[in-house]
């Protein structure tokens, strides 16, 4: 399996650098797309084989997969791999979501001077990156590589956005690079605490989360607030977050997607990997700290959302709502709402993915991401509505879809030990049903109004000139977007089907994946040092634990 | 009367700086007896060969296991870390004379011909720019800039005539070489001498934007030249103090004496302020700016890289030889200059728009983040420290090369604004460029991390943490401006009469390709130098 893991990180690499080679040449453009999605096909074959190898149950090893090779002697770093339940379906949701994304900027109208195959090196890049975040059980490797992801994505946004995209992609790096290098400050601190304690600096996890845990408290503040400041302004928390809006708004759609969707989760991997197992008393410490900022995500993030008139913008601020569920349940310190918040994580990439490619298909249609410019659309592109409405009910976690078994299991894990913050954030589920169903009647019922009505905005002239050259051999879109707001091509409804598909089967059986995440989950909580308040908790779902 | 005696001298040992100086005396040499034509081709040949030798023996003598010896009366400690010092500034020296030696960038070179002859370069350009260019801009607006297109057959003819920035160059390096080296203070003083007079001259030599050149050579001449007295005041009241100018000698007088402190302390700080104005640590760079932007880019490269290298060579051999035993009574004032150079380098850099002055301000940020390795005064700063300084020179030099290439009709476009949509017209080198921004951010898989994170580690370790966390800030500040040349060639349109990138000549793709890669070795697998330099220590 080690090989294979190896495999799973290069294979996008080596993808990102053919690609990024017949960028360079303008009549190599397509074929770089199609090679780009071969690759990204293969990265999810591994990720399948990968996923039947896993091994689940009771017993298994911390890491699977592991892998090791000497890499910098002199500061004890080591180039180490490992696969736990939590990674592996981080990196199964990104093998996903990228051909998914890839097929999805297919037919994209691009910025003038910028080339799909450019676009899809970039993507195969940051994936091929954060495999290695997910996969690192080395801390420096770990950081090495999370200040990394930054380059492409910054690229990314910067290259491929909206209007304010320099702007957007500045920020975005700034705030993710600060809070990398304040983490930097307390990596080093553990290396040089293991240098004093253990004899030698290093940076393997299994080592540091043995030593760390033995610092005294107040050393284990400053190291967790370090590495909390990092994950913090990646996941985002509220008062971090204000990059988020802008880097998802302006970045395009399939780079959202990967960005809002795996790229932010980051930092709440971040926190389960490295916040709770390497300090575990400064989390149970500071863990109030962390709940209050997480609950006023979900409140705040939600209310924002609801007054939000860019549908991106929109989307961004309810995972800002939703990173908080999740850092709810990791701070809770229960099986069950770790286990949910860890299922969260691929639901919400999931949800956030669907919604954004709605509003991306939308705006292809209507050249503009403002809902005031909407009305109606359901008449005229019912498939689309459909679809948006699926991924506005997963978001808002109504019972059948993937989200509401995970925000489920968080509400009712963390209630046994943090009641008062639970309630408050059920609330945010109140607020969830109103901006999203808000949003759908708003653009989607009623009457045909504004740029549904013409459908000849610039992203459908684009959407008609770009579809000349679309696969899908479907040349009366072209036409019938001229003609009026077409609904989804067949092309299209590929694209999305799968996500769909998603949607219903983890929310009915969510089983197969939370036996993955379950060792990983009670792995953590015992190096957290807690215990589940009231016995061996109830099956949820029929899932024994 | 007794017959003087004479000190033994290992020549082994000094054979590198017997090539560098022997070199240049030849050089000087060749400068008088051959003829104009050729003339260039010969000194740039026997440069490159005495660097390339030198470099050899350098490594011969690293490598053969050699005991470290103080020779020539004690006045230069051939040890560990001044071979490391001296491998680096020689290797950092090649790419260097490749670039000053480059004349497809720049037709007939960087370099005036005649030093003396403004006027007439002046006017030449005048009538060249206004012949080509319609007068676009007068040469007087631009307080001496001179022009595209004018140089005839005469000028071409004469462009042999600048080839003594080679025997300067030597003499800069052997200069440099003695310097990191040096066991005493009166032989640094000598040394910190024979290096800074060949650049004064060499900053003054631009060939275009004559007077800009001229004032950054008067600049640092002056400046210079004050910096001199403060470390020259200094040895003396340290010699005053503990009647010896050795080092070591200093040291322990230091260590248990009761003379009076004054006289130590007021001695440390004017060394230590003359050594910092080497080493354009804030808030003694104000030369910095003026300097890297009027001197001609070459000359740039080789300051930015080798001068820093010996600077802070020197730097920590006198921290750790002569005042490691009174750490604590100075280290507290270093912290302040190490915040005030980092903060001053990241905060004015956001402020320029000037290329050149940027890359200054950079350097005057990286100063600061050195100065936090070098007050370690542990082994790991230390090695930490050799290995910053070989891959911030490599990052510069390759930088300053690259720079060199951006051109518009008035010679190197500099100003920020060329830049825009620099990636759509030369792909290659807005990568490259781009790399080697990261890498002075210091984002992972590029020497400037390594650097940082070893530094920052060996700070950490030696109780400086409020700094490293001043200097991790910092780092992000200095992102910024980073940034701003990477969103400028990338998200930006191409302004329509921007500046056209050169194709480089075979010298600046092999100086530019040799920065690039060693700045990503040292990135990825930077165990072999690592391994290098963390047995390194000073004789004391």
């Amino acid at each position: 399996m080690s090989a294979l893991l190896l495999a799973l990180l290069l294979v996008p690499l080596v993808g990102a650098a053919v690609c990024g080679v017949m960028a360079t040449r303008e009549h190599l453009d397509r074929a770089g797309k199609a090679v780009g999605l071969a690759f990204s096909a293969v990265s999810l074959v591994l990720v399948a084989i990968v996923w039947a190898q896993f091994r689940t149950g009771p017993g298994v090893p911390r890491f699977q997969g592991r892998l090791s090779v000497e890499w910098i002697p002199a500061f004890g770093t080591r180039f180490a791999l490992g696969l736990d339940g939590i990674a592996l379906t981080m990196i199964a949701l990104l093998a996903v979501l990228v051909p998914i994304v890839l097929g999805f900027g297919w037919a994209e109208k691009l910025p003038p001077g910028r080339t799909g195959a450019g676009f899809t090196a970039l993507m195969l890049a940051t994936q091929g990156v954060l495999v290695g975040v997910f996969a690192a059980t080395d801390v420096f490797l770990f950081y090495v590589l999370f200040e990394a992801m930054l380059v492409p994505m910054y690229f990314l946004i910067g290259r491929f956005g909206g209007p304010r995209r320099q702007y957007a992609a500045v920020k975005f790096f700034l705030y993710s690079f600060l809070g990398g290098l304040i983490m930097l400050a307390s990596v080093i601190g553990l290396y040089v605490a293991s240098d004093a304690r253990l004899g030698e600096g290093t940076f393997d996890w299994t080592a540091l989360q043995g030593m760390a845990a033995q610092l005294p408290l107040e050393t284990q503040i400053w190291l967790f607030l370090g590495f909390f400041a990092a994950f913090a302004i990646k996941a985002p928390l509220v008062p971090l977050h204000t990059w988020l809006p802008d880097a998802g708004a302006e970045a395009p759609v399939a780079g959202a997607v990967i960005l809002v969707g795996l790229l932010d989760k980051v930092g709440v991997f971040g926190f389960l990997r490295y916040s709770l197992p390497l300090f575990p008393a400064a989390s149970r410490e500071l863990a109030p700290l962390v709940l209050t900022l997480a609950v006023i995500g979900v409140l705040y993030g939600a209310l924002l959302a609801a007054a939000q008139t860019d549908m991106k913008r929109f989307v961004a601020y309810t995972s800002i709502a939703h990173f908080g569920y999740i850092a709810l349940g990791i701070f809770a310190f229960t099986s069950q709402s770790i286990a949910g918040a860890s299922l969260y994580m691929v639901n919400h990439g999931i949800a956030t993915a669907m919604l954004f490619l709605a509003v991306g298909l939308l705006i292809r249609r209507g050249g503009t991401a403002s809902m005031t410019e909407y009305g109606g659309v359901g008449r005229a592109a019912p498939l689309l509505a459909g679809m948006f409405l699926i991924a506005g009910l997963s978001t808002l976690s109504l019972p059948g879809t993937n989200s509401f078994v995970s925000e489920f299991l968080v509400l009712i894990g963390a209630f046994s030990t943090r009641p008062v913050f639970t309630v408050v954030a059920t609330v945010g589920i109140v607020f969830a049903a109103l901006y999203v169903l808000w949003v759908y009647q708003r653009v989607f019922t009623g009457p045909l109004r504004g740029a549904a009505v013409v459908g000849d905005g610039p992203g459908a002239a684009s959407a008609a000139t770009m579809s000349g050259t679309d696969d899908t051999g479907d040349g009366s879109w072209a036409r019938r977007t001229t003609a009026r707001f077409g609904d989804l091509t067949r092309g299209e409804v590929a694209v999305m089907a799968p996500l769909v598909a998603l949607v219903l089967v983890l929310g009915f059986f969510p089983g197969p994946v939370l036996e993955v995440l379950e060792p990983a989950v009670s792995a953590t909580m015992a190096e957290v040092g807690a215990t589940d308040p009231v016995g061996p908790p109830t099956p949820i779902n029929g899932v024994p634990r | 009367m007794t017959a003087p005696t004479f000190p033994s001298i290992d020549y082994a040992a000094l054979a590198p700086v017997l090539v560098v100086f022997g070199a240049a005396c030849l050089a000087v040499l060749f400068e008088a007896v051959l003829p104009l034509r050729g003339r260039s081709r010969v000194q740039l040949g026997l440069t490159l060969v005495a660097v390339v030798a030198a470099l050899v023996a350098v490594v011969a003598r690293a490598t053969s296991g050699a005991p470290a010896v103080s020779t020539l009366a004690e006045a230069l400690a051939v040890d560990g870390p001044a071979l490391f010092l001296w491998g680096t500034l020689l290797a950092l020296a090649l790419p260097s004379v490749l670039l000053m030696a480059d004349r497809s960038v720049e037709p007939g070179g960087a370099f005036v011909a005649d030093p003396v002859a403004l006027a007439e370069v002046e006017a030449e350009s005048r009538v060249g720019v206004g012949a080509s260019r319609g007068g676009s801009r007068s040469a007087g607006t631009s307080g001496g800039s001179a022009g595209g297109g004018g140089r005839g057959a005469r000028d071409a003819a004469r462009a042999e005539g600048h080839t003594e920035i080679y025997p300067l160059l030597l003499f800069a390096l052997g200069g440099m070489m003695v310097f990191c080296a040096a066991d005493d203070l009166l032989t640094m003083f000598v040394a910190l001498e024979v290096l800074s007079i060949p650049l004064y001259l060499l900053c003054g030599l631009a060939r275009r934007r004559r007077l800009m050149s001229q004032e950054s050579a008067v600049k640092y001449f002056l400046l210079g030249a004050f910096s001199s007295a403060f470390f020259l005041y200094g040895l003396a009241l340290l010699y005053g103090y503990a009647d010896s100018v050795k080092l070591s000698d200093i040291s322990l007088a230091a260590a248990g004496s009761l003379r009076p402190d004054s006289l130590l302390f007021a001695g440390i700080a004017l060394v230590v302020v003359g050594l910092m104005f080497k080493a354009s640590v804030g808030p003694f760079h104000t030369w910095t700016p003026d300097v890297y932007q009027g001197a001609p880019t070459s000359v740039t490269a080789f300051m930015a890289a080798c001068t820093k290298v010996a600077a802070f060579g020197a730097i920590l051999r006198v921290f750790t030889v002569a005042f490691g035993s009174t750490v604590w009574e100075w280290r507290g004032v270093l912290w302040v200059v190490a915040i005030i150079s980092m903060v001053v380098g990241a905060v004015l850099g956001l402020t320029q728009t000037d290329v050149k002055r940027m890359i200054a301000y950079s350097s005057v940020a990286h100063a600061g983040f050195l100065l936090l390795g070098a007050m370690a005064i542990t082994p790991a700063g230390l090695s930490a420290t050799l290995f910053y300084l070989l891959a911030y020179g490599f990052t510069t030099v390759a930088l300053f090369g690259l720079v060199s290439l951006v051109r518009g009709p008035e010679g190197e476009a500099t100003h920020l604004s060329a830049w825009a949509g620099l990636a759509k017209r030369a792909p290659v080198a807005a990568a490259a460029v781009t790399f080697l921004m990261l890498a002075l951010a210091g984002i992972p898989l590029t020497s400037g991390f390594t650097a940082k994170f070893a530094v920052f580690s060996a700070a950490l370790a030696d109780g400086m943490t409020p700094l490293v966390i001043v200097a991790l800030v910092v780092s992000a500040v200095a992102a910024f401006f980073y940034l701003r040349l990477i969103v400028l060639m990338y998200f930006s349109e191409p302004a329509a009469d921007g500046p056209t990138v050169s194709v480089p000549g075979p010298f600046t793709t092999v100086a530019i390709t040799l920065g690039v890669v060693v700045t990503l070795l040292l990135g990825v697998v930077p165990t072999a130098v690592l391994g290098w330099v963390e047995g390194l220590s000073f004789l004391t």
